[in-house]
């Protein structure tokens, strides 16, 4: 399932993953999209885990850290995960200096991605 | 070759005068959340002409972008009100100065600690300031209650990093 609004983002589900394609800029102004969107796939589909893919975003500031933290608390109770992929060079600055490097994983690609995050699940659930 | 040392003094001098000739750009928008992005926009466009890197660009965007954030959500609380933005080039560094005119910030030194912030229900992250900080080569903020918030950054580009 996908949606889609006006080319800015867009949300995939992939078993209990959720993927995030931030496309355009998230700032204060998107923010408040991703955030509706994101949170009533997450309570509608029985989400644990976020991928976060900035292949597609031209600017994030502080609204972004917001956007991840906020996502990061609801699904941290069921012991989920935040992964992150694509983020460049001022996207990286920004997760270093927040300090939300220190809650989210980066992956090298997609299907990594998506791949660690189900065997981590498993392996805790086994 | 008496010609060729004159116009090469010449030039000299023409690049000595550019390095510390100020030029000013001055920008006055509405508060509200679409014109965050402009104003970002705006003043990076200025900056062009110092030939900053993508790496300077993007600082003094994202920079840019939290002082004009807090003016709309903090300053006019999502109100109406003006959003003054100045930028002023001289020689290699940029002044950045972004006023408004709303409720002023009470405690300056607690609102600049990073992850304070007085609305946690906005989910907003109080890295405002600390970005404005480490993306730029200082910041000054002025406020006082009911009259309004002055921010002023600085950055030198083509600085070593």
């Amino acid at each position: 399932m996908i949606r889609k609004q006006e080319g800015i983002s867009e949300f995939e589900i992939n078993k209990d993953i959720l993927v995030i394609h931030v496309n355009g800029e998230l700032d204060h102004h998107n923010s408040a999209f991703i955030r509706e969107q994101a949170d009533d796939i997450i309570y509608r589909n029985n989400i644990h885990n976020i991928i976060f893919d900035f292949a597609g975003t031209a600017f994030m500031d502080s609204s972004g850290i917001g956007v991840i933290m906020g996502r990061y608390k609801l699904i941290k109770g069921v012991g989920g995960k935040i992964g992150i992929i694509n983020a460049g060079n001022s996207i990286q600055k920004i997760l270093l200096y927040s300090g939300l490097n220190k809650i989210t994983m980066q992956y090298g690609d997609m299907d990594t991605a998506v791949e660690t995050i189900s065997n981590e699940r498993g392996a805790e659930e086994c | 070759m008496l010609m060729k040392c004159k116009e090469n003094m010449e030039a000299e001098n023409k690049e000595v005068m550019n390095m510390t000739k100020t030029n000013r750009m001055y920008l006055e928008i509405d508060s509200c959340s679409e014109n965050e992005s402009f104003a970002r926009v705006a003043v990076a466009a200025f900056c062009t002409r110092l030939d900053p890197v993508l790496e300077e660009i993007e600082d003094i965007k994202t920079a840019v972008s939290e002082a004009v954030t807090n003016a709309v959500i903090h300053g006019y609380e999502g109100g109406e009100g003006i959003i003054f933005i100045e930028t002023t080039i001289s020689g290699n560094e940029v002044e950045i100065k972004i006023q408004d005119k709303g409720c002023g910030i009470e405690n300056i030194d607690q609102a600049k600690e990073p992850l304070f912030t007085t609305r946690p229900e906005e989910e907003r992250s109080g890295m405002g300031f600390s970005f404005m900080e480490i993306f730029m080569d200082s910041l000054e903020v002025i406020s006082e209650k009911n009259k309004g918030t002055t921010v002023i950054m600085k950055k030198i580009i083509g600085s070593p990093m």
